[in-house]
């Protein structure tokens, strides 16, 4: 029985309002444990590539043919070209490969400094702003896809684990109340399709757990590399929600909330998705 | 803005085929889409693309709206001598890419 059903059934009894203390008691404890509760448990977790089909897959798995490296090479040039006041990343991080390796699996994350939760173009745009004193790349641009590709590419294969503690927490707990809130004139929740219905047909396609783990991803309907929040933008249009712009705090939250439930699947930047 | 990956086996043996591969990140934007408030987007695919090895044209491809973007090639050439293979291609708004690739013959 839930703690609704339980708070209804004592409400109904003779003493009203010892029902209304025992009723907040009951919501109010077992909602700071389910706080943390995983609706697919960690051994069931799949990447979206699990749901796309065999020549989706191997074109995501041969480097050659896979069209996101064009990004990452592209991502690799940028790496080391000077910007603003003339330093490149590799000024400051040297060989991308040793400095970023592990780093998108630990994202987004909340910098104490900047009192803020990053992720990881918001963390390139604001080195290059900061650091390299240089316009901050516009959102969704070829070369803010490019060097995130790049920056995520050198952690394929790490796990995904990010920190939800401290300041972390409050983005956490939004991001989570944003996944299983009805949404739009369909009204539905994230959690409808990726939680309920994964694996099931809509239309043409399988729908997927929905797991950030492969961003930015190459997607054949896109004909291009786009973000996780520009794939979110979709689900919200298709929901016929209201379109969150693409670094939004509330996408930003969301974001925290799905790599802590991705916890585990590996990084396989750059992804490609039908 | 476009750049380009071409793959080659790191060795071939003279007198063989091998298998040439070429990738470009390209919009080939088809010129039948509109944008946001209606408005035609202009055509601009990469129209032609020719392939030099050691400096003779060995393969010319014309392009058109058909293909996908970030255009993908894959064909065989016969291994003469070593030397290089030259990617050089033009879109519709005139702008120009190269890529080359080392080719290395042995025997």
């Amino acid at each position: 029985m839930s703690p609704l059903h339980r708070a209804a059934v004592l409400r109904a009894s003779s003493i009203p309002v010892l029902a209304a203390v025992f009723a907040a008691v009951l919501i109010y404890a077992p909602s700071a444990a389910r706080a943390q509760e995983r609706a697919i448990p960690l051994p069931e977790l799949r990447s979206g590539a699990t749901f796309t089909g065999a020549d989706v897959r191997a074109m995501q798995a041969d480097d050659f043919s896979n069209p996101g490296m064009l990004w990452v090479e592209r991502g690799q040039k940028l790496w080391s070209t000077p910007a603003g006041s003339g330093q490149s990343c590799a000024s400051c991080h040297n060989d991308a490969k040793a400095s970023m390796k592990g780093v998108a699996a630990r994202y987004p994350a909340f910098d104490t400094a900047a009192k803020r939760l990053f992720n990881v173009e918001g963390r390139i745009n604001a080195c290059r702003v900061d650091r390299q004193k240089a316009e901050a790349f516009r959102p969704e641009s070829e070369d803010l896809l490019a060097l995130t590709a790049y920056v995520n590419h050198q952690s394929r294969g790490t796990p995904i684990k990010v920190a939800i503690d401290g300041s972390a927490r409050e983005h956490y707990d939004r991001g989570r109340a944003f996944y299983y809130r009805r949404i739009g004139q369909m009204n539905m929740a994230c959690a409808t399709c990726h939680e309920q219905n994964f694996g099931k047909r809509l239309y043409a396609e399988t729908i997927s757990q929905g797991q950030p783990n492969a961003y930015p991803i190459y997607r054949l309907e896109w004909q291009t590399v786009g973000s996780l929040h520009r794939r979110l933008r979709s689900c919200l249009f298709g929901v016929r929600a209201e379109l969150l712009p693409i670094g939004s705090p509330e996408l930003l939250d969301l974001e925290l909330f799905l790599a802590w439930r991705a916890e585990g699947l590996a990084i396989e930047t750059p992804g490609v998705r039908r | 803005m476009a750049d380009a990956r071409i793959q080659v086996p790191p060795q071939v043996r003279r007198g063989e085929s091998f298998e040439v591969k070429v990738s470009i990140r390209h919009a080939m934007e088809t010129g039948y889409r509109v944008d946001d408030v209606g408005k035609p987007i202009p055509r601009n695919v990469i129209r032609e693309l020719v392939c030099k090895y050691n400096g003779a044209e060995a393969l010319r491809v014309d392009m058109s709206s058909g293909f996908a973007a970030n255009p993908f090639l894959q064909f065989y050439l016969v291994a003469r001598d070593s030397g290089e293979l030259v990617f050089e291609w033009v879109d519709d708004t005139g702008t120009r890419g190269s890529e080359r690739a080392a080719v290395n013959v042995a025997g």
